[in-house]
């Protein structure tokens, strides 16, 4: 589990790994290398980890976000697992388009479509 | 966070690279967009380019300075556009060194997609001759250029 202060909520649910998203607003660099170091953590804790990502409650993120997500899903590879994102607002989801990071991560509508897709 | 001469609608501010300062440079130069109606999705554009903007002054522009090191903002919000300036101390860049982050080659590489984005979301950007100002421009998406 990440520690008290974490900006992640983590839930735990036939051995998939359920994590969103304390802030609304993922910008801050000090934040996000943060989220960053307590998700590796959670990843290295298991073999073949299976996480899905919601961002249900954000509404603005920055390229410094991105790049954890991407840094994310590397290290998850490594594992053998797989990542799923889930919940996302359109007007992030645009971001993903524009950068054509809707090409790399598997992206849901919700997180039950998510869970289901690990299953 | 200093206010050299605060207005309404335009200022020039000075942030330092500590939790809280870029995030009030943000809410201040929004809170003028919000006061001339700009929509949900022009709030979104300016702040992630703010952001990301604010962002490379310190960790490009900056890397070699003391971190309190002071970032200058200049912005001037009117109803049909919005402009921003962002002057950090560092040598400046070439622009057009970036990589294009959307190649399939450069597509897992974390970094390097500030600058595309702030392309993709306003109308203009314009760095000086060093390299180390950036202007941005937003247009107020229901009114036309002149």
């Amino acid at each position: 589990m990440p520690p008290a202060d974490s900006r992640i909520r983590v839930k735990r649910q036939d051995n998939i790994t359920q994590v969103e998203f304390v802030d609304r607003n993922i910008l801050d660099e000090a934040n996000i290398q943060m989220i960053g170091e307590d998700i590796s953590r959670l990843i290295d804790a298991e073999q073949n980890p299976k996480l899905v990502i919601s961002f249900a409650n954000v509404e603005h993120l920055s390229s410094a976000a991105l790049g954890t997500l991407i840094t994310i899903n590397n290290r998850i590879r490594t594992r053998s697992g797989q990542l799923r994102l889930a919940n996302i607002d359109p007007q992030i989801y645009e971001v993903f388009v524009i950068t054509r990071l809707n090409k790399l991560f598997q992206i849901h509508e919700s997180v039950d479509d998510a869970v289901k897709s690990l299953a | 966070m200093t206010d050299a001469h605060p207005t309404p609608d335009s200022a020039r501010l000075l942030v330092i690279n500590q939790p809280g300062h870029i995030d009030r440079a943000q809410d201040q130069i929004v809170a003028a967009a919000e006061r001339h109606h700009y929509p949900k999705a022009s709030i979104f554009a300016l702040r992630l380019s703010l952001q990301e903007a604010v962002s490379n002054a310190f960790r490009h522009g900056h890397k070699d300075l003391p971190p309190s090191t002071p970032v200058a903002i200049e912005y001037d919000v009117a109803d049909a556009r919005i402009r921003v300036a962002i002057q950090d101390q560092g040598p400046g860049f070439d622009p057009s060194s970036v990589p294009d982050p959307t190649l399939e080659t450069n597509l897992e590489i974390p970094s390097g997609r500030g600058l595309f984005l702030m392309k993709a979301y306003m109308e203009s950007l314009t760095y000086n001759a060093s390299g180390n100002r950036l202007e941005m421009v937003y247009r107020h998406p229901g009114h036309e250029p002149n």
